[in-house]
């Protein structure tokens, strides 16, 4: 039992990480239809960031808020200066444009900090806590509680918020939000903002548990894309629960099966799905239209 | 009728001007370096055209097509190496191998559309990756294996200069097996799928048939290119199987322009080139390079050939 709380709390910390990811990839592929690959390196940017601001002796809670700063920063650069000029492209195009994005910052990132692992102090100590005889760390609370506020705080600006509406509204119908007045260009900017702000986020949160390095963003970006699909895509309650799912399949299948295999197991689980729910598992499989 | 037998003399013609690049290179290639870059591109180049019927013409998304590459490499690599058998009859066995398991898998993944279909081949090409890093005892694992060389007719294939002519040869037999799969009812339907799927079935188009097809095609040419290259390095490492060799696949053959089997050629010789000549600019190499792709990308959406074709086609 011990165990399984074991996997269960360390399949959760990275399932939230996943599913910030995620919901990212939601939130650009609902305001544009691209598939953002560069998605990943804002967690890296965050993380890399916070790491590097903390070693400069800024204080940390100063280091995180500047580190996710930077992340929205880069995220509303891509859209400027990468997406927008390229409007009209076919989507796969645009989606080849955040693959050459993503190498790009992955350079940046090596020339200014070097090729070796950072490290980012956790928030509030590193003692664990004991649960059930299962230990938690402090950091895993600090991920799966920001987690949590991150996506009420989401959910609330999608609800009640006007911009939040208008960003809805776009994603259901581009042309539609267009002629009620809505500024899409801005929209599809916002989007950028908003899931580079989720994925840096994931990066200062997640970095004092598992080190950070210039090329984390693959695997991360990976994930979550496959987390999004998990769950279908441009859903937000799929993204969330696709990003755990994805973190306990890897838990689970890592602690009780074969860490080497953890993620063959994760991905043949996502192609069943998929086999069976060609939508994911919270998408509508919607009938098309000749 | 005018137009069909221009675009047949074009197509004879642009063979004809591959031939003689192909023919004519080798006078610009002052060593063996050069020869090496020029083979890796004829061999990724052979993927590409592959791997843009799939894209290109009929509009399906792989992201696992290094997964059939490396296959086609280890089976190869495994087979010729491990348990002695004759390097050709090795090859042969590992394109059928990846062709069968590409028809087997290919039937429940192709009914995925779009984004869904690109999440199933990225699996499947991280799967098999994965399986190869592990399995140590079969593949060396992370280490990677060193292979036998290609043996043909009893002479062992070495030197950059034979390996040349080999792919050269190669690359024009796959050129032109794609131009004849594009114009046969195969090639129609699949641009009709690509046009609207339930468009072509309404019209007595088994979709499902014409997609597996091509996908197995397109999954037997990437393994091909993964077998000679295991024989020709000589070593082959798991780097070759993952997931950023499946996408730089795919950059390539968008970046040469899709639905081009010209741009395919062309975008996997770019790509291919690029990250050597981009070694002088050294720590600012994968900046540049993503830079690089980036801008062009933006400034010709469609790639490279297509938008050059358009831009010729104005002038004269």
């Amino acid at each position: 039992m011990a165990e399984f709380l074991q996997f269960l709390f360390s399949g959760l910390t990275v399932g939230a990480t996943y599913a910030l990811v995620a919901l990212g990839f939601a939130i650009i592929y609902n305001a544009s239809g691209v598939i953002n690959f560069a998605q990943g390196e804002f967690v890296m940017a965050g993380g890399m960031a916070s790491a590097f601001l903390v070693a400069a002796g800024v204080p940390l809670p100063l280091a995180v808020i500047t580190a996710v700063a930077a992340g929205v920063a880069i995220g509303v650069a891509l859209e400027k200066f990468a997406i927008e000029p390229a409007r009209g492209a076919p989507v796969v195009t645009l989606i080849i444009i955040t693959i050459g994005a993503s190498i790009a910052i992955r350079g940046v990132a090596q020339l200014l900090l070097g090729k070796q692992f950072h490290t980012v102090p956790p928030f509030t100590g590193d003692h664990p806590i004991v649960i059930g005889g299962a230990t938690i760390l402090p950091q895993s609370l600090w991920v799966l509680g920001a987690s949590i506020a991150v996506v009420i705080g989401l959910s609330a600006f999608f609800s009640r918020s006007k911009l939040g509406k208008a960003m809805l509204a776009t994603a259901n119908n581009r042309h539609a939000a267009q002629l009620v007045g809505i500024n899409v260009r801005f929209i599809l900017l916002l989007s950028f903002g908003l899931s580079a702000l989720l994925g840096a986020v994931a990066g200062v949160l997640i970095s004092p548990i598992t080190l950070t390095s210039y090329d984390v963003g693959i695997m991360v970006g990976l994930k979550g894309f496959a987390a999004a699909m998990l769950g279908g895509l441009g859903n937000g309650v799929g993204a969330i629960a696709g990003g755990l799912l994805l973190g306990l399949a890897e838990a689970l299948g890592a602690g009780y099966l074969s860490s080497a295999y953890k993620d063959v197991i994760a991905f043949v689980i996502i192609l069943a799905v998929l086999v069976f729910m060609p939508g994911g598992l919270f998408g509508k499989v919607s009938a098309e239209r000749v | 009728m005018g137009r069909a037998l221009t675009l047949f003399r074009h197509r004879h013609g642009g063979l004809a001007v591959l031939a003689l690049v192909i023919a004519l290179l080798p006078l610009s290639l002052p060593n063996r370096y050069f020869y090496d870059v020029a083979i890796l591109m004829g061999l990724n180049a052979i993927v590409c055209v592959g791997l843009n019927l799939l894209i290109g013409f009929a509009g399906q998304i792989s992201l696992g097509h290094a997964g059939f590459f490396g296959l086609g490499a280890y089976a190869s690599a495994i087979l010729s190496t491990n348990y002695g058998w004759p390097s050709v009859v090795a090859l042969i066995a590992a394109a059928a191998l990846v062709g069968v398991l590409a028809l087997a898998l290919g039937r429940p993944i192709l009914r995925l559309k779009g984004h869904y279909l690109a999440m199933a081949t990225l699996g499947l090409g991280i799967i098999i990756a994965v399986v190869i890093a592990t399995e140590e005892r079969l593949t060396g694992g992370p280490d990677g294996m060193s292979v036998a060389p290609l043996v043909l007719f009893g002479v062992a294939l070495q030197g950059e200069r034979v390996w040349y002519w080999l792919v050269g040869a190669l690359l024009l037999g796959t050129v032109w097996l794609a131009f004849n799969l594009i114009d046969s009812p195969l090639g129609r339907a699949l641009r009709a799928i690509h046009g609207s799927e339930v468009a072509a079935e309404a019209m007595g188009i088994d979709i499902a048939r014409a997609k597996l097809l091509i996908f197995v095609v397109s999954a037997i040419l990437a393994a091909l290119a993964g077998s000679l290259t295991a024989h020709y390095a000589g070593f082959i490492t798991p780097g070759k199987v993952g997931f950023l060799h499946s996408i730089e696949l795919v950059t390539m053959v968008v970046l040469g322009g899709m639905a081009s089997t010209y741009g395919a050629v062309a975008g996997a010789a770019i790509l291919t080139a690029l990250p050597q000549l981009l070694t002088v600019f050294k720590d600012y190499e994968s900046l540049v390079f993503g830079v690089v792709l980036m801008a062009t990308m933006i400034f010709m959406p469609r790639g490279l050939v297509p938008t050059l074709a358009r831009l010729m086609g104005r002038r004269t």
